[in-house]
């Protein structure tokens, strides 16, 4: 378990950084945290020609809150997102969805947009930004690129990232008034990727009826599963919507898949009953922001 | 007296050092050594057609490429095969780098030595094997359905096939008395792989002295006394060239009793030949192929009793699953056969066991050693037989109890160690009447029933077992008290973390007096003693704490006679005290432990104040007697062995309250008790450590842990991301009780502790998930997915 030999470069700039990328094409790999890549690298899973090393290029590290949502560098730690009060004002899933992220440990060095480059199927953070509808801002030698979430994972273990590509940073969005979010999930022990999980996002209107609902599934597809159940859930107060139908509703839109850990069976199973904790939790913080 | 140390909670003295990064653990030695890797095989079971070795002989900084064919005489042939069984026909060892046939993933094939050990793993990756592949062997039905081979001349793949018959009263055998027996039960379980899994797993570090023609090697062991003897023997060494010192160890479990691993021979071989440091240090991946497994078994049980659930007749027939190679015998599967009694009187009782070999890793003792199986096995038939009557699971154990007046308690049947299966001593009745008042058993049903009403699920179980612990034949001790007034003990088996350093500071210190910071111990250090069994079947307290206690007493008794000898008394009224000989009641009249020393050992040459005392020109000995007087021996020491007739039996009851989700079936341990009895306690502290870190282990195997293989052979879960060792979120609040009832077999009246927590674990989980469910539950672990399929087929 030690890696095959790479060359190793820590640019000091971002003009550096991308140069060093440009040069090594689809041989460079950028180390963020490490979480992830070092693991890879070790079981000799990875063999880049090239690791450009990041962590001191200034500037990547920024968490900026505002009205319309939250944009994190690409050296915005875990858990430096987790505990900003201003990233859990403007969009409370965030530190909703980061405490289930491994343990506190990795959550010091890991990165968010790490997390997402990475597109683990299981992973919490790519549900959120997709459920969210966020974007992912791709620098290059030759310019910048946003992509959005939609259009950014695109399979397992697999993103839009192009060679020679940093991403420097994602964009969270915050969501309209009367809106609450909440993320429940189950893993096999605590920190562990999640066995099933669902980020969910609701909206009340005036009247304090569900005018939308959306729910983001992870562990039960290439990439993260969502789904607007608006229809299932409102016009509706939560009190008397029919939970049943809408667990069976989003058992129904995913096709999970059984491995070691859990049968696709259970996965269907849990992903139904996460999905309602998940939309209840979501429509009574939004009431919570009502009263 | 301030110096009265055993039974006292004293702090471990070892845990500075262990937790404050000071430890010296095996790949901290050694910086500068070259580094070995292995090319392992990753198939389950083929034929090696050809190694080619060519495109790794550019790699920089390779400096060796071994395989089979460049082993010389003994290091060629197999691996021994240390404890032979009449029962075992067919064993098989393993050769230290493959011959001809690989027989599960992992084996090694290839040693490389190189600078360090990533350009080791580039060479490795670099070498081609070619292979024919054989049809591999997996499941333990598949295997013992025999329709192919794991070892083209062992039969179905029966290693060893043994039954134990138990006859009941009038000599009725357990078939007729199941038979006979007014209700009956029929049933099946199973129990999946695991493994011990320290957190440091094996390593070999080796420097040949050219010019002494001397080997030392670190090992990561159990036991580095019998390493040393397999390293002589394998290279031809003489005995007294060897040694070998097992550092600070994280933890063993078992796994490290096995010996000697191939790279145990191969890397002292190598570090000789080439003239060379030379390390090797296993990785994650390697521990999890290539090291032992355990547990998995399947059971068929038959079991006959009376209204009160009183056992009249048990049949169990067991199949084992071995893996590909036998080393360490039969002794897991012969422990579940013997062990599974517990603390009851059975009827007449028939065991069988078939051993089976499949192409997977090799099965060999994991804490608790067979006994989890057996104690799954007779726990879910007592809580069947209740079922079955309705009757309260307490009860129906209660009815089948060995009774505290009847030790020594024949089971009749013969143990691990070959020797009858006598229980020494025990009170299971009031066991485990202070079980289930820890744990609330008696109000259970109303808490159950008003967590009904909130729509949740408890459930409660119980489990029971006995552990033959501190199994023979012998360990030894030395104790020196040097002229400084230290008292170096040293003892030959080995520590993993368990205290060692500090329980046998607390024995040597009571017995001598002493205050216990002036006393040290070393263990598995072959320079001090050479003469040890190993640290294995919770025996290090039983077997080196007795040999050192009694070594103590000698030390003693030389202290005062040399001491009655200058205070001008008779030794039978001296004391000791705070490392001071006085006369009893007169404290005055003294002479500390160091000036006997000093007295002990008559010298010529004076090289400091001590010594000068001790000249031969500065004694008031008389010309007429020799300086070391007939019979005597220079200075203040003493050895001495503890070798027991038998096991002693230490036994412990444990329950749990466990919650399940309704929905997502998650299962949640709410509280966990445990009822221990190890005989006499000698720090009661760190009996309770060793049942946490059991108790541990077995919320692993009860809920998370297994070997997942494929049809192919392969280990699916190789790494700590997909085998679910609990962390500490996982592992719940552990209340102990503590009941002593002292062994009669040996001088200090202890038992053994250290396997006992893991013992009953998943058979009470199992229990209180039943209860919360109202689904069999027989077969372990469970996983949140299993329980939601069980909910589904009910
Ligand atoms: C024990 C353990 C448990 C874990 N549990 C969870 C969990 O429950 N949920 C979860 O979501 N994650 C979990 N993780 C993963 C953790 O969150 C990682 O930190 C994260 O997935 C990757 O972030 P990183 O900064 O460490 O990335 P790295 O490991 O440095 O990189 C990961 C990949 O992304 C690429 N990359 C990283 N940053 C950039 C960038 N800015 N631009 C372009 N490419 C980039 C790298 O080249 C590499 O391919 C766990 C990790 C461990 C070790």
């Amino acid at each position: 378990m030690k890696p095959p030999p790479f060359d190793y470069r820590r640019p000091a700039t971002l003009g550096e950084a991308l140069g060093l990328l440009a040069e090594a094409g689809s041989g460079g790999k950028v180390l963020a945290g490490g979480q992830s890549l070092i693991p890879l690298l070790n079981m000799r899973l990875a063999a880049p020609a090239r690791v450009v090393d990041v962590n001191r290029v200034p500037g990547l590290d920024g968490i900026e809150a505002g009205p319309s949502g939250v944009r994190v560098g690409a050296l915005a730690r875990h858990a430096a997102v987790e505990r900003s009060p201003g990233a859990a004002a403007a969009q409370p899933l965030l530190r909703q969805a980061l405490r289930l992220v491994a343990h506190p440990v990795i959550r010091n060095r890991g990165t968010v947009v790490g997390s997402l480059v990475h597109a683990d199927p299981a992973a919490e953070m790519p549900a959120v930004l997709a459920l969210l509808g966020g974007s992912v801002r791709l620098a290059s030698r030759g310019g910048e690129r946003e992509v959005p979430a939609a259009a950014f994972f695109t399979g397992p273990m697999e993103s839009a990232v192009r060679p020679g590509e940093l991403a420097v940073s994602a964009f969270f969005p915050a969501l309209p008034a009367r809106s609450g979010t909440a993320f429940h999930e189950v893993a096999r022990r605590h920190g562990d990727y999640a066995v099933a999980g669902v980020a969910a996002a609701v909206t009340l209107d005036e009247d304090l009826r569900i005018a939308a609902a959306r729910v983001a599934c992870v562990s039960v597809g290439p990439v993260p599963v969502v789904a607007d159940v608006t229809a299932a859930c409102g016009p509706r107060p939560a009190a008397s919507v029919a939970w049943d139908a809408v667990a069976a509703a989003v058992r129904d839109l995913v096709e999970p898949e059984g491995d070691i850990h859990a049968t696709a069976d259970y996965r269907r199973h849990l992903t139904g009953v996460l999905a309602v904790r998940a939309l209840r939790d979501a429509a009574s913080a939004a009431h919570g922001e009502e009263s | 007296m301030t110096t009265r140390l055993f039974g006292e909670p004293v702090r471990r003295r070892e845990d500075p050092r262990l937790i404050t990064g000071q430890g010296r653990y095996l790949d901290d030695l050694g910086a500068g050594a070259l580094a070995a890797a292995f090319v392992r095989s990753p198939h389950a079971h083929a034929r090696i057609l050809d190694v080619d070795v060519s495109g790794a002989l550019d790699v920089d900084g390779l400096v060796a490429i071994y395989t089979w064919e460049d082993l010389p005489g003994a290091l060629a042939e197999p691996l021994p095969l240390l404890i032979p069984h009449p029962a075992l026909t067919h064993g098989r060892t393993a050769y230290a780098l493959a011959r001809e046939v690989v027989r599960h993933v992992g084996e090694p094939v290839v040693m490389v030595v190189a600078r360090d050990r990533y350009l080791a793993e580039d060479a490795c990756a670099l070498i081609r094997v070619d292979y024919e592949i054989l049809k591999p062997v997996v499941g333990l039905e598949e295997a013992a359905g025999g329709a192919h081979l794991v070892h083209e001349d062992v039969p179905g793949n029966i290693g060893a096939h043994l039954v134990q018959e138990v006859p009941g009263p009038g000599g009725v055998t357990a078939r007729e008395a199941v038979d006979a027996a007014p209700h009956r039960l029929e049933f099946r379980l199973d129990v999946e792989r695991s493994a011990c899994t320290p957190l440091e797993g094996k390593g070999v570090y080796a420097r040949w002295d050219a010019d002494d023609e001397s080997l030392r090697v670190y090992s990561s062991t159990q036991t580095s006394t019998s390493v040393r003897m397999a390293i002589a023997a394998k290279l031809g060494l003489p005995l007294p060239k060897v040694e070998v010192v097992a550092p600070d160890v994280g933890g063993g479990f078992g796994v490290k009793i096995v010996h000697p691993w191939p790279e145990e021979i191969l890397v002292p071989w190598a570090a000789r030949l080439l003239n060379r440091e030379v390390k090797w240090t296993e990785d994650r991946r390697e521990h999890f192929v290539s090291s032992s497994h355990e547990r998995g078994q399947v059971q068929h049980v038959r079991a006959g009793f009376d209204d009160d659930g009183r056992l009249l007749g048990l049949e169990v027939e067991i199949l084992h699953d071995h893996g590909a190679y036998t080393p360490y015998g039969i002794i897991v599967p012969i422990i579940t056969s013997t062990q599974l009694l517990g603390p009851y009187r059975v009827g007449a009782y028939r065991v069988e066991f078939s051993s089976v070999y499949t192409n997977t890793v090799q099965v060999t003792p994991y804490r608790g050693a067979g006994r989890p199986q057996g104690v799954f096995c007779m726990e879910r038939t007592m809580d069947k037989i209740a079922a079955y009557l309705g009757r309260d699971r307490t009860e129906v154990r209660a009815a089948n109890f060995i009774q505290p007046d009847e030790f020594p308690y024949d089971q009749g049947l013969t143990f691990q160690d070959g020797r009858p299966l006598i229980y020494d001593s025990g009170d299971y009745p009031e066991a485990l009447r202070m079980l289930k008042e820890l744990i609330g058993w008696d109000a259970f049903p109303e808490e159950k029933a008003r967590a009904a009403a909130e729509g949740r699920r408890i459930g409660i179980g119980v489990g029971c077992y006995v552990e033959g612990t501190g199994v023979g034949p012998y360990e030894g001790g030395h104790v020196q008290i040097t002229s400084d007034g230290r008292v170096h003990v040293s003892t030959g088996l080995t520590s993993q973390g368990q205290g060692h350093e500090t329980v046998f500071a607390q024995i040597a210190a009571t017995e001598l007096g002493v205050p216990i910071e002036k006393v040290s111990v070393v263990t598995g250090d072959t320079r001090r003693f050479g003469y040890a069994v190993g640290t294995f079947a919770s025996r290090a307290a039983v077997m080196s704490g007795n040999a050192i206690a009694l070594a103590c007493r000698k030390v003693r008794e030389k202290a005062l006679r040399i001491a009655a000898e200058a205070l001008e008394a008779d030794p039978r009224d001296l004391e000791i005290t705070d490392g001071m000989v006085h006369v009893a009641g007169a404290p005055s009249a003294s002479i500390p432990l160091a000036t006997v020393a000093v007295l002990s050992n008559p010298l010529r040459y004076a090289f400091d104040e001590e010594a000068k005392r001790a000249t031969q020109f500065a004694g008031p000995a008389s010309d007429d007697r020799p300086p070391v007087a007939e019979g005597e021996e220079p200075g203040l020491e003493g050895r001495d062995y503890y070798s027991p007739v038998r096991s002693t039996f230490a036994a412990g009851m444990h329950a749990a309250i466990v919650e399940t989700d309704p929905d997502t079936a998650e299962i949640q341990i709410l509280r966990y008790a445990v009822v221990h009895d190890c005989g006499r306690l000698i720090n009661p502290m760190i009996v309770e450590g060793q049942i946490h870190g059991g108790v541990a282990q077995g919320v692993g195997g009860a809920l998370y842990e297994k070997m997942v293989y494929d049809e192919h052979g392969q280990l699916l879960n190789a790494s700590f991301m997909d085998f679910l060792m609990p962390y500490a979120t996982e592992v719940p609040r552990i209340e102990t009780a503590h009941l002593e009832t002292p062994s009669p077999l040996n001088p200090l009246g202890i038992k053994g502790a250290g396997e006992a927590g893991v013992i009953p674990v998943s058979a009470v989980v199992a229990a209180a998930i039943e209860d919360a469910e109202g689904i069999p539950i027989d077969r372990m672990p469970i996983s949140p997915s299993d329980l939601h399929t069980l909910r589904l087929t009910r």
